[in-house]
């Protein structure tokens, strides 16, 4: 075995051991144990990513002297390494760019603790990117849970305590479900590990016994995790959660959180289950139209929204709206368009986030539209950034957003039923999106003395926040990556897929 | 024949002490049991009419269903839908449960090859006599990595949420702490004095026979933190600190994780490169035996009684 072949159990184990680490340190020392460990896990990741192109399969690591259905293993192929490199960078970029926001707003004896929640939340992330086990998914997420909440709730004040509470309460709900899930699945299979399941239920389907438990299974892995992803009707606590945490919080939450459940649902569907099963079972169709629903409902609610991060929030609930609609097409077209969305979103939603602080922070702090009135005059990079945000977000070509569009849009006209529902979603929201994005970008851009108004008279340019400008350039720069040079990023997540199962 | 007593020696004896405390002369507890009184919360008038106002604003522009018809439909339909959705939840459920394989049949999918191994060969390949031990630890470490992790960041979450480390708050807590808890009650002292002992001894003796019999890490530690808890309530902060304090805390549950995870990084790195492990499973039934379990156990004790007393700490004062 190679060595670049333990690497992924490298990163696992060293973002979970800088978690106790940074817990001892102080708060400098353990910002730079976290930029470092952060760094080092993206670039062995990276060379993992190399390794599986080349080696053109994905291969199983086995953790421990015992194989497989007795031990843990991961399962490491170029679709798990490219999210763990996606991951890790888009991670970096908003920790780097929410670092002043985190020196003012969190006490300054707690700043370590926030870097132990960066560290943990990082390792569950990977976990639940590389694991092939049921249970050791569980454990993760259950990190990935109570760490979330740490960071939503570090900023203390009364909006972000509540936030905490509501996203506890919903969270520990689907993680319920998911564990009931699980149960039921072990109960039915005998095994906890991915592909012996599939084995398991491939038989059980061909003699078509335990019809009923083994389709209530499927609902209540499908639903715990929508409900841990902001699924719309499950979405009350993502507005406060996303709006009022701390900046790289909200960048982190709603770029790669949500994120990891998605990753682990597309898993489930064909590692676990077995996407034929999961097509039979019609769960698809129950998602596809939740996704639909939040599709249009998350933009509504964002045109409505007065406060530049909850409606950056509600966007957020449409987008997920986008990648649930691409999974419940039910086609291998369209699991790729939510993949790829996945990413052009992730992209797209944090440099949103770090954009309307930098505007905010021209503003004296005001969130709402009059107090942002020509925001994009007195911070040029930000102004800039958010509207290459938006512009991405409307899926205006050469961003990442057209070309989710795209591929969804392409997914959908595969498909024989559920063709016109998709492409008129597609278009409603795209329009309710360019109403919502367009109306702030044009308030960014509205002089001050035009509209009649006295706003603050702050200017900040490049010099004044050199860190966080260069994230803004670097998140500007990812986003036409994965827009102008899409091709290759496709090409990789669908051999990455095929051979994900 | 016993001897003629003074008055003065009388009155130093067992018996006549126990005497005056049953015919209520006198109080043991006086003199010695320190109790804050609450004091009597007073609002003032201004503030009190302004939250009374506040108030019924409130409830005139939200709760007021008579006037507003939209808030009443809407909570008829959430009650209705409320019970309607418990009831299908229930249904679905049960009737899923009563589709699941018969219990204790021998036919069951769960009695695969997999549980046969643990059972007929835990022993010899793990080493630990008990075969759950065994399982969670050595089968499946990973995942118990995993689990002592999320004690972890639950006390780092609980810690941001309570932890008091400004100082004037802290003062404040200070003072407050003896608000509901009297200081050197005999009784408990007594009693403490007593018991702690054994049951700290108990929870080390179930963690290091973890892998002989019923037990391990996560019980033995949670009689541990049992004891230290009820130490601290008989004695206080001031006593505890002396051995235990929130630097103890951080350094003690940072070396237990690292311990796990190097030892762990060891075996999982050799066992995926198949390289072979160079520590020794010993005699099954000795005390040092099991190989790496017994360290194990004991770092996972560790985590599980620092959280637990660490909980008890944060909710009591906000600080160690």
């Amino acid at each position: 075995m190679e060595l670049v072949q333990n690497f992924p159990f490298f990163s696992i184990i060293l973002a979970l051991f800088s978690g106790p680490l940074c817990s001892i340190l102080g708060r400098r020392a353990a910002r730079w144990v976290n930029t470092a460990v952060i760094s080092a896990i993206g670039v062995m990741s990276l060379m993992v990513l190399a390794f599986t192109i080349r080696l053109g399969d994905s291969y199983v690591y086995r953790m421990g002297h015992f194989p497989a259905p007795w031990g843990n293993e991961i399962r490491v192929g170029q679709l798990e390494a490219w999210m763990a490199v996606f991951f890790c960078v888009v991670m970096l970029l908003s920790m780097l760019s929410g670092r002043r926001e985190l020196e003012r707003e969190v006490e300054e004896s707690k700043q370590n603790l926030y870097y132990v929640m960066i560290g943990l939340l990082l390792s569950s992330l990977l976990a639940l990117i590389y694991t092939n086990d049921m249970f050791t998914a569980y454990v993760f997420v259950e990190i990935n849970t109570i760490s979330a909440c740490g960071l939503i709730m570090i900023r203390e004040n009364g909006r972000t305590l509540e936030a905490a509470m509501r996203y506890m309460i919903m969270s520990l709900l689907g993680s319920g479900l998911l564990l009931m899930g699980i149960c039921f699945l072990y109960d039915l299979t005998g095994h906890l590990l991915m592909s012996n399941i599939k084995e398991a239920v491939a038989r059980l389907e061909a003699s078509g016994e335990y019809r009923i438990p083994l389709l209530v299974t499927i609902c209540l892995m499908s639903v715990g995790i929508a409900i841990k992803s902001a699924l719309f009707p499950f979405h009350a606590w993502l507005p406060d959660a996303y709006g009022y945490s701390t900046l790289s919080s909200s960048a982190i939450l709603s770029s790669l959180v949500s994120k990891g459940y998605i990753f682990l649902l597309v898993k489930i569907f064909y590692r676990v289950i077995g996407f034929d099963v999961i097509r039979e079972s019609k769960v698809v169709n129950v998602l596809f139209v939740f996704g639909i629903l939040g599709m249009i409902l998350g933009s509504l609610f964002a045109i409505q929204e007065n406060n530049i991060r909850r409606m950056i929030a509600y966007s957020s609930v449409a987008q997920i709206g986008y990648i649930y609609m691409g999974l419940g097409l039910g086609t291998l077209a369209g699991v790729i368009a939510s993949l790829y969305h996945i990413l052009s979103h992730a992209a797209t939603k944090s440099l949103l986030f770090v954009a309307a602080s930098g505007l905010t922070d021209v503003s004296d702090g005001r969130k709402d539209f009059w107090g942002l009135t020509g925001a994009g005059y007195r911070n040029r990079l930000a102004g800039i950034a958010f509207t290459v945000g938006s512009l991405s977000m409307v899926g205006i070509p050469a961003f990442s957003g057209f070309i989710s569009k795209l591929l969804f849009a392409q997914a959908a006209y595969e498909t024989s039923h559920k063709m016109i529902l998709a492409l008129v979603a597609l278009a409603l929201s795209t329009i309710l999106n360019a109403i919502y994005f367009m109306k702030t970008v044009i308030r960014l851009y509205t002089p001050a003395w035009r509209a009649g108004l006295t706003v603050a008279d702050a200017r900040l340019t490049i010099r004044d926040q050199p860190l966080k400008s260069a994230m803004l350039v670097c998140f500007i720069v990812l986003n036409l990556i994965l827009g102008l040079n899409s091709e290759p990023i496709v090409r990789l997540l669908l051999e990455g897929l095929e051979r994900f199962a | 024949m016993g001897r003629k007593r003074t008055p003065e020696e009388y009155e130093k004896t067992v018996s006549y002490r126990l005497r005056q405390w049953l015919d209520g002369s006198r109080d043991p507890f006086l003199g010695r049991v320190e109790m804050k009184p609450q004091e009597l919360f007073v609002e003032p008038q201004e503030l009190r009419d302004r939250r009374e106002e506040d108030l019924e604003r409130i409830h005139a522009r939200a709760y007021d269903m008579h006037s507003n018809t939209r808030l009443q439909k809407f909570h008829h339909f959430y009650q209705a839908f409320s019970v309607l959705f418990c009831l299908i939840l229930v249904l679905t459920l049960l009737t899923a449960v009563s589709w699941l394989p018969t219990v204790g049949a021998s036919e069951r999918p769960v009695n695969n090859e997999v549980a046969a191994r643990y059972i007929e060969k835990g022993l010899q390949e793990t080493g630990s006599v008990n075969i759950v031990t065994g399982m969670i630890l050595d089968y499946r470490a990973f995942d118990t990595l995993g689990e002592s992790h999320v004690l972890f960041a639950a006390t780092c979450t609980v810690l941001i949420l309570l932890r008091e480390d400004k100082k004037r708050g802290r003062a404040r807590e200070d003072a407050s702490d003896r608000l509901y808890e009297p200081k050197n009650d005999l009784i408990l002292q007594t009693a403490a004095r007593m018991l702690v002992p054994p049951i700290i001894i108990f929870g080390i003796y179930v963690i290091l026979c973890g892998h002989l019999g019923p037990g391990g890490g996560f019980s033995g530690g949670a009689v541990i933190g049992a004891g230290l808890i009820l130490y601290l309530c008989a004695f206080g902060f001031a006593k505890t600190e002396r051995f235990f304090t929130a630097k103890t805390y951080r350094v003690m549950s940072f070396g237990a994780l690292a311990c796990y995870s190097l030892s762990k990084c060891y075996s999982f790195y050799t066992g995926a490169n198949e390289i072979e492990s160079v520590i020794p499973l010993g005699t099954p039934g000795a005390i040092l035996s099991s190989g790496l379990i017994f360290v194990l156990n004991i770092c996972v004790g560790v985590v599980v009684a620092g959280t637990m007393y660490t909980f008890y700490c944060m909710f009591r004062k906000g600080g160690y």
